[in-house]
Order: structure tokens, then sequence, then C-alpha cells
């Protein structure tokens, strides 16, 4: 059985996990989750809304929501998101915050 | 007029940038009730399940983020849940509300209307009650008529 010495053990320079890791001014995105309450139209009045997105910005990201299940709404410093889903909260909708890797 | 064709527009915009408020007397007496109702209910068993779309999970996968943002926001977001149902609840009193008073009144039917799609556990598919018998009719008439009132809101919202 081969005995792996101190000396050939090759040196880590990085961490094994340091490509999942992220820098802390990484953005941050907000997503919207579909749910079987929330008017179409309410979503789409709120991204405007919230984030003065244009009413063809805001359908998309709505449609979005509605045919894929989520979609990316906002992004920014940790902050900023808290922020955001903060406003959608108190507008009903269903966000959620996590760092983009 | 229940057997008026047309209806006039739920909020219209003033020459003073408010908004006229035009509701009957018994819509009105019905929203002032549902937003004192469920004022209430936040206050008195703010963990029951119908609430539950009232304050989604920021941080679902992150229980430790998550705690620091209830502890952060909770509070505040239930004060401003509240003080939205406030404004509808005085809504018997309105005739004319300003901007923020109508967002504030949007939100209240919005989050009137999600307890009530909880309550029903309403899914993609559903499309009310199964027969005249069903139990939870009323509370089908009640989201159908939240779903129609928040539609209008948002039309003369949106100008």
């Amino acid at each position: 059985m081969p005995v792996v010495t101190p000396e050939t053990k090759p040196v880590e320079t990085w961490s094994p996990t340091g490509d999942t890791e992220v820098e802390p001014d990484e953005p941050w995105i907000v997503l919207v989750w579909n749910d079987p309450i929330n008017l179409m139209d309410y979503v789409t009045f709120v991204f405007q809304k919230l984030f003065g997105y244009s009413l063809e910005k805001a359908t998309r990201l709505m449609r979005q929501v509605h045919e894929e299940g989520r979609a990316v709404v906002s992004s920014g410093d940790k902050a900023k998101a808290e922020l955001d889903v903060f406003r959608l909260h108190e507008h009903g909708l269903w966000a959620t915050m996590q760092q983009d890797v | 007029m229940v057997f008026r064709r047309r209806q006039a527009p739920v909020l219209a915009r003033r020459r003073d940038g408010r908004w006229d408020l035009n509701l009957g007397p018994d819509e009105r007496a019905l929203l002032a009730s549902l937003a004192d109702q469920l004022r209430e209910l936040m206050d008195d068993d703010p963990d029951d399940p119908s609430l539950e779309r009232l304050r989604p999970p920021a941080y679902p996968d992150d229980a430790d983020a998550e705690a620091g943002y209830r502890l952060l926001a909770g509070e505040e977001l239930r004060d401003s849940r509240q003080a939205a149902l406030s404004v509808l609840a005085s809504t018997g009193e309105l005739e004319v509300i300003d901007d923020d008073q109508a967002t504030a009144w949007m939100q209240a039917i919005n989050a009137l209307r999600l307890v009530v799609g909880t309550r029903l556990d309403v899914s993609e598919e559903d499309e009310g009650p199964t027969s005249f018998d069903d139990p939870d009719a009323p509370m089908w008439a009640l989201y159908g008529y939240l779903t129609q009132l928040l539609g209008r809101t948002i039309e003369a919202l949106q100008g």
C-alpha cells in the first residue's frame, strides 16, 4: 500500500469549495414565484409600480412567472434586494432572494 | 346599481389629482367589515394558516437568514398591512382618496383575496364551487367579487 508522505501531498492553495463561494459584493437576485391566487394583471401592475418597468417589460416578467414558475425581477446588493422583497411582500407577492451564483 | 349595464370606474381621477371612490353603501359596508375581520384575525391569531400568503419567506432555504429577515421586517410588514386594512376599513366614510390611500386600498383588497383564496385552497385549475350545496359556495362568491373589484381597481389605477 503506497504511503503518501507529507512531502508528496499536494499543497492546497485554494479551497475545494472556492468555486461555489461568492464574493461579498456579488449581486443578489430577487425572484417572484408563481402562485395560483395572485391575478396576472395585479402582478404586472405591481412590477410597473415598484420597479418603474414599462408595461411590456412587466408583462413579460409576469408571463415568465406564470409559465416558468418564477422570474428574476430585480437585483443588487443585499440591502436593496431585501427592500425589494419587502415591498413585494407588502403587495402580497411570493418573493424570495438569493445570491446570484 | 346591480342592473346597470356599464359600471362607473371604481376609482375615478379628479382634477385635483385625487380619486373619487365610486361604491354603493352595501359594498362599502361589506369591505369595511371584511377589513375589520382580517385586522382582528391578524391581531388575535397571527399564526392562523390562512394568513400564510401574507408573510412568505424571503430565504426559503436558509433558516438563519430567514429568522433575521423576520426580525428585521416582520413587524414592519404587519404594521404596513394593518395600515392598508385600516384605509379599507374606513371605506364607509371615504368619498375621496389620495394616491397613497389608493395604493393601500388595492393592497388591502388583494390581502383579503389572498386570505379567502388560501381558505378555499385555490389551485390553477379551480373554477369555483362544484354544486349549489357546496358549503364553500358563499366563500367562492366572495372570492369572485374580490377578483372583480381588484381587476376594476387596477384598471382604474392604470388609467
